[in-house]
């Protein structure tokens, strides 16, 4: 196998000619690879401004393609498609439909943040990677991700009463996800769990999953920041010149 | 380096009084033991943890500093301390953004107006770790003098997880030299358990990543990063990983079951938090200090080496 790198040079692009005799000469097989020609004409010129004026990714224009990001990411080490750096080109140069290929894993930045302090110009990559994401899905591109279910069950909770309830965050999101919650090592847990459970701080669960733990004095709090998140939506699907959904 | 954190106000957060309950009793109690008072912030909410930010970075900001502006404003407190590393990191973090960014400062300003209470101004509030708290507010030789007993030579691989140190430019503090924390290599869990008696054994992923962030929303990435660390742990010779964060925690703890349920792997490292570790050597009961409720269970090893 050649060396070259995987998402440059893809598989079904290489072709190989079974038989070729060139001047009397065969050069049949392996001697005749052919990478087959691959024109970009559609660029989306407008990709990096979009992605810039999600929350996170203000500072992608910063980036000079060094790959300290990539070379410190987390989820790189375990799925080495999982390249920041490369995505970031992507988006500055405009190549939608390559980027659009990666679109099922970029939601898995896993927030460690050891990109961001990588980085010697400050891009932020780990802001980077949750506006792509967030992209994808405010394009349509893809349904939103676990994660993206995760988060807004999480933050509904904390706007609505200021607090979370963990209990109530799990259910709510193993419902949004349409998963059973009794899974195996889910049931596991619970089992360890409750096996050594005192029994005052059971009761103590079992009255937070009744009376919701409130934060007290939020409700004006709570006013202001929904309208926050929804001023701020506007602004952003304006500018991926979306139409606001209504 | 020794900072008057006599009394400082509190910030649990959310985890500490549900699937961290224990670090909550055990950091009490560790005060209560070393004579530092904690005075709980009034009617706090959550900081935004690691999920508000995916939805609107500023929410998270002015979540945090509402939590400051109570400490700073109401309370008059001049240092807050979260035991959890997320509230940390996000106090920090708002901090740090309310001293630099134009565009937060007058969001925070604006929502704090229409919320009805007085906006956060950076800079009228230190924003400590527990670690900090008993490092400088107590120091190693006085905790020494306050030993009831001894953790005896037990293996410890001290794990720090992700938001403690990064990234940098959040923590101005750290990476100053002398006594200071380091954001590559931080020693001061190491340094308080070495006091208390305990072996720290080289570890070489204090900072990596639990999966904190996806533990349900992308559980195999979660364990497979999380044995990882057990594993390395244990090659490292480790009997007990201590643990600073109740989601590095529970998700190290989560992860173990569900490693051993899914992918058969089984490992036997058992997790404790610092303070509960620190309250043994200080004589609390281990009832007190909530071992009990710990899913990987400590106690036995505890009894077993006679510590407990």
């Amino acid at each position: 196998m050649p060396i070259h790198e995987k998402s440059l040079i893809r598989q079904e692009d290489l072709k190989v000619q079974e038989q070729r005799v060139v001047d009397g000469v065969d050069v049949s097989g392996h001697w005749s690879t052919f990478i087959a020609p691959r024109v970009v004409t559609d660029y989306n010129e407008a990709l990096e401004e979009e992605i810039a004026a999600l929350p996170g990714g203000e500072h992608i224009h910063r980036c000079w393609q060094c790959g300290s990001c990539t070379n410190s990411c987390t989820v790189n080490a375990l799925n080495p498609d999982f390249n920041p750096r490369y995505w970031i080109y992507l988006i500055r140069t405009g190549m939608e439909a390559e980027l659009l290929r990666d679109k099922d894993i970029i939601w898995q930045c896993i927030s460690c943040n050891k990109c961001t302090y990588a980085c010697p110009r400050d891009v932020f990559p780990e802001g980077v990677m949750k506006a792509t994401a967030h992209w994808m899905e405010l394009k349509g591109h893809t349904p939103k991700s676990k994660s993206t279910l995760f988060d807004e069950e999480f933050t509904e909770q904390v706007v609505a009463t200021g607090k979370i309830e963990e209990g109530r965050i799990i259910r709510n999101f193993f419902a949004r996800t349409g998963q059973p919650l009794f899974q195996d090592w889910l049931v596991e847990m619970a089992k360890r769990v409750a096996r050594r459970l005192p029994f005052k701080q059971a009761l103590m669960m079992a009255w937070a999953a009744l009376f919701k733990p409130r934060t007290r004095r939020w409700a004006k709090a709570s006013q202001a920041i929904s309208e926050y998140v929804q001023e701020q939506d506007k602004h952003h699907r304006k500018a991926l010149g979306l139409e606001r959904r209504t | 380096m020794k900072k008057n954190y006599q009394t400082v106000a509190y910030y649990p957060g959310c985890a500490l009084e549900g699937t961290g309950h224990a670090y909550n009793a055990s950091t009490r109690a560790v005060g209560k033991a070393l004579g530092l008072a904690l005075d709980e912030v009034r009617d706090w909410n959550c900081c935004g943890a690691m999920e508000v930010k995916n939805i609107d970075p500023k929410v998270q900001t002015y979540l945090s500093s509402r939590v400051m502006a109570i400490a700073a404003n109401e309370m008059k407190a001049k240092v807050v301390m979260a035991p959890c590393n997320g509230c940390y990191h996000n106090l920090k973090k708002a901090e740090h953004d309310l001293a630099h960014d134009v565009v937060s400062r007058e969001t925070v300003e604006r929502i704090s107006k229409k919320a009805g209470h007085e906006t956060y101004r950076a800079g009228s509030l230190e924003t400590i770790h527990a670690l900090d708290w008993i490092k400088h507010g107590v120091g190693e030789e006085e905790l020494k003098r306050r030993l009831k007993g001894s953790l005896k030579g037990l293996r410890v691989a001290n794990y720090y997880g992700c938001m403690y140190t990064r990234p940098r430019h959040i923590f101005p503090e750290k990476d100053q030299g002398g006594q200071s924390e380091s954001t590559s290599q931080p020693h001061f869990m190491d340094d308080l358990l070495a006091a208390a008696g305990a072996v720290n054994v080289d570890f070489p992923l204090k900072t990596a990543c639990c999966g904190g962030a996806h533990t349900l929303s992308d559980s195999d990435t979660s364990t497979r990063l999380v044995l990882n660390l057990l594993r390395a742990a244990e090659a490292a010779g480790a009997e007990v990983i201590a643990t600073e964060c109740p989601t590095c925690h529970s998700g190290l703890e989560l992860h173990q079951v569900r490693a051993e349920k899914v992918l058969g792997e089984k490992t036997t490292v058992k997790m404790l938090y610092f303070t509960q570790l620190l309250g043994v050597a200080l004589g609390v009961s281990p009832r007190r200090l909530s071992i009990h409720e710990n899913v990987s269970d400590g106690i036995a090893l505890l009894k077993e080496k006679s510590i407990a």
